[in-house]
């Protein structure tokens, strides 16, 4: 598979081989492809001089970024501990159980849906919360994430 | 620009005339809490009526126009998150709550065109209205300074906070007083660092100051990450101008003349308020090649992080904005010596850097009369978990747990016991319903002797049917996944004591692996690398401490009090109820029930996954959960 490498030029562009631009590059990168795919980290590290391996190293140790592609709406059930006072697991388990996930298959084979826990949102004031790309659903139960998904997969059709 | 001192003032008085003349001003919540609950389109629409009715509505400072105007503003989070979204009302300071879009039209028509309120949108409790809302029990018992100018003034609007007094404590740091006279006095208050450690601001600044090395930075740490915490977040959102005046002057005491921001990912609004906030200060001057016309300059710098929540650790921190993978290192040298890039360096948190201001606007004396004498000054706290109002609360310091809990969060929610208070996040401890406990003044030294932190501010209630030991189990899952991996004590410990507790929620546990948890805890505390290592143990040792019975019910009855974890619970059908009708036995996904109809039927324990359907489904309520 051949990416399109002209974005990932542009943004190279904007910031310089500078590492300290590092993390902000690899973000813009991600915000572009949705993902950091092999050939683009590879493409990076030539134009700023750094080791691949350095920067696999850099990108496996954040926990957001992915060398996975992600589903097109990527939904984060928080589970700080306000949210999982207030019971979000529940609600976990109802959309891993609907998208057929789990654990370690996070993205639906569509390519719609990635499912993930996030450690707090700090909205914590209306828990439990989940959000869809940034957006917050507040107050949440397992019955509105399954409308919420069948919302979301008819937005589709 | 603003070239000197006196355009300053010159500027702020404009500012203030045309602020007043805005004889009615709406505040729409414009936090995170009330923007997922739709307050940005409240605000549209409030707009859209006022000018559909041909009031002279305003949504920004209008320095032209001398007639009495009604200015609509997106303000900073109002704290009462549970109640969103909210809307204020000046110069009545009604507070309205829940409104929704269709009120919109009521709302201008009645209040914004004849003054009157709109009674239905009040806040009720036990059979009193409160239209005010500093009379509204939540609301009384606290002291907003730090978010003072939330729910007062347009968050984006740098001419706003001008107006409220903003950038006056810049002005004189810059003018009226030498960098080691605001490191005094930074001292003399005794303003402590927010963000968990409490560590003497002054000091710090001082001693960045003595250092022979001349390239200096001032970090402002943003990455609040303990779950159950958004104070920063709040500040951040809004009131950052008050954030970034903290910061120029911590940079005119040290004189730095680079500042950074690391702020959390997950927070984008806040990112977009700072950048707002950074480019408006730009534009007049406050920031920039020549601060406010002196020689001074000072140029401020966001970083979002990615992600890992050690980075929340300064020199872990600093190393992320370096570009590199965030860890940890050894100390000394300690961040004030030898921080980003290698260079002495600053390193406080958004709270501590919004009450800098304060101090040097009104005064050491003035700052010290709230708080107490060893914490003085006030603190944000972020109330949540089973607790009826929930929400951001400001309050002085050494304001007891009864009060935050009771008065101003209105206790416990469905009416439940009170169980516990988890504070300071991971790193903090678990406090009981325990008089000594609950009447225990809130501030950085008397909540280490119970074995807990004040942290960065998260207060999360739990209630009766919450189970110690899952929460233990919850808070070791937290950190075990956010080890950076450097150290063996952190590393393996927090691996051993999480695979411990999930045995015990198991029902697996054993009396011994209860001094074993204790064992690992202490050895992780001495020997970890970073505050965040070192502190991992917290929530496990003072559960342990403080709720022993719960854990010796798992390991010994195997039985879970609070009837929380799953793999402790059994279900069984009571003969006398059950009318043989079968349903149970038809919904259950593995088989588990059988039975002759019209007899009472029987769970097979062995068989059962313990998922609840049968409860669920008894029309008699004859499936019973031991």
């Amino acid at each position: 598979m051949s990416v399109d490498l002209t974005k990932v030029d542009e943004i190279l562009s904007r910031y310089g081989s500078q590492q300290r631009h590092l993390i902000t590059i690899l973000q813009e990168i991600q915000a572009e492809y949705r993902y950091l795919p092999r050939e683009v980290l590879e493409h990076v590290a030539d134009a700023m001089n750094i080791s691949t391996a350095k920067i696999y190293s850099v990108a496996t140790f954040y926990e957001n970024f992915s060398l996975e592609p992600k589903g097109k709406y990527v939904i984060k059930i928080c589970d700080g501990t306000a949210c999982h006072v207030r019971k979000s697991i529940p609600i976990l388990e109802k959309i891993r159980e609907i998208l057929s996930l789990n654990e370690r298959k996070v993205t639906t084979d569509d390519m719609l849906f990635t499912v993930e826990t996030v450690s707090c949102l700090g909205a914590c004031g209306l828990a439990p919360v989940l959000t869809v790309n940034d957006a917050v659903y507040p107050a949440m139960t397992p019955e509105k994430a399954e409308k919420l998904i069948s919302d979301l997969r008819e937005g589709e059709i | 620009m603003i070239r000197s001192y006196e355009e300053l003032n010159r500027f702020r008085e404009k500012c203030a005339e045309a602020f007043d003349r805005q004889t009615r001003k709406v505040l729409v919540c414009a936090g995170t809490g009330c923007v997922a609950g739709g307050s940005l389109e409240i605000y549209k629409k409030l707009i859209e009526f006022g000018k559909e009715k041909n009031l002279n509505v305003q949504i920004e400072l209008d320095f032209e126009d001398k007639h009495e105007g009604i200015g609509i503003k997106k303000s900073g989070c109002h704290g009462f998150c549970e109640m969103g979204p909210l809307v204020k009302i000046e110069p009545e300071g009604w507070l309205y709550i829940k409104v929704s879009l269709d009120d919109c039209e009521e709302i201008v028509e009645k209040t914004l065109k004849k003054g009157e309120p709109v009674e239905r949108l009040f806040y009720e409790y036990e059979g009193k209205i409160y239209p005010e809302q500093f009379e509204i029990p939540f609301y009384k018992k606290q002291t907003r300074l730090v978010l003072g100018n939330c729910g007062q003034i347009d968050a984006d609007s740098i001419e706003e906070f001008i107006a409220k007094g903003g950038y006056s404590a810049l002005a004189r740091a810059l003018f009226e007083m030498s960098p080691d006279d605001i490191c005094n006095e930074i001292l003399e208050s005794g303003l402590r660092g927010r963000g968990g450690g409490g560590y003497p601001a002054g000091k710090k600044w001082q001693q960045v100051s003595r250092q022979e090395e001349k390239e200096r930075y001032v970090v402002c740490n943003g990455d609040e990450g303990d779950p159950g915490a958004f104070m920063d977040r709040s500040i951040m959102e809004g009131n950052p101008h008050r954030m970034i005046e903290g910061m120029i002057i911590a940079g005119v005491a040290t004189q730095s003349h680079e500042g950074y921001i690391y702020v959390r990912a997950e927070y984008p609004l806040a990112v977009e308020r700072l950048k707002t906030a950074i480019k408006e200060a730009q534009r007049l001057g406050i920031l920039g090649d020549s601060v406010l016309g002196s020689d001074f300059s000072f140029h401020i710098h966001i970083n979002q992080g990615a992600g890992a929540f050690v980075c929340g650790e300064g020199s872990a921190l600093t190393t992320s904005i370096e570009g590199e993978r965030g860890m940890p290192r050894v100390k000394p040298p300690r961040t004030v010596e030898a921080g980003l890039f290698g260079k002495p360096t600053v390193l406080n948190n958004v709270e501590t850097y919004a009450n800098v201001p304060l101090i040097i606007r009104d005064g050491v004396d003035e700052y010290k009369e709230v708080g107490t004498e060893k914490s003085p000054g006030t603190k944000a706290f972020a109330i949540t978990g089973n607790v009826k109002n929930t929400g951001l609360i400001e309050v002085p310091m050494g304001t007891t747990l009864r009060e935050i809990v009771f008065d101003i969060g209105g206790g416990i929610k469905d009416d439940k016991k009170f169980k516990a208070v988890q504070i300071g996040g991971p790193s903090g401890g678990c406090l009981t319903f325990d008089e000594s406990h609950l009447d225990l003044p809130l501030d950085f030294d008397s909540l280490k002797k119970v074995g807990a932190m004040i942290g960065s501010g998260g207060l999360v209630v739990m209630d009766e049917n919450t189970c110690m030991v899952e929460v233990a189990r919850f808070f070791m899952n937290f950190t075990q996944n956010e080890s950076c991996g450097k150290c063996v004590p952190c590393r393996e410990g927090t691996r051993r004591m999480l695979e411990i507790l999930e045995r015990i929620v198991k029902g697996e546990g054993t009396l011994e692996d209860l001094d074993l948890l204790e064992e690992i805890g202490k050895t992780v505390s001495d020997a970890a690398l970073c505050g965040l290592g070192k502190s991992a143990a917290n929530p496990v040792l003072s559960t342990l401490k403080y709720f022993r019975d719960e854990y010796i019910a798992h390991v010994v009855d195997k039985k879970c009090p609070a009837g929380v974890c799953k793999a402790l619970k059994s279900y069984s059908i009571i003969s006398d109820k059950c009318k043989g009708c079968s349903k149970c036995a038809r919904n259950c996904p593995v088989g588990a029930i059988k039975g002759e109809i019209k007899n009472p039927f029987i769970i097979d324990s062995a068989k059962c996954i313990k998922c609840g359907a049968c409860v669920s489904m008894c029309p008699f309520g004859a499936v019973e959960e031991v």
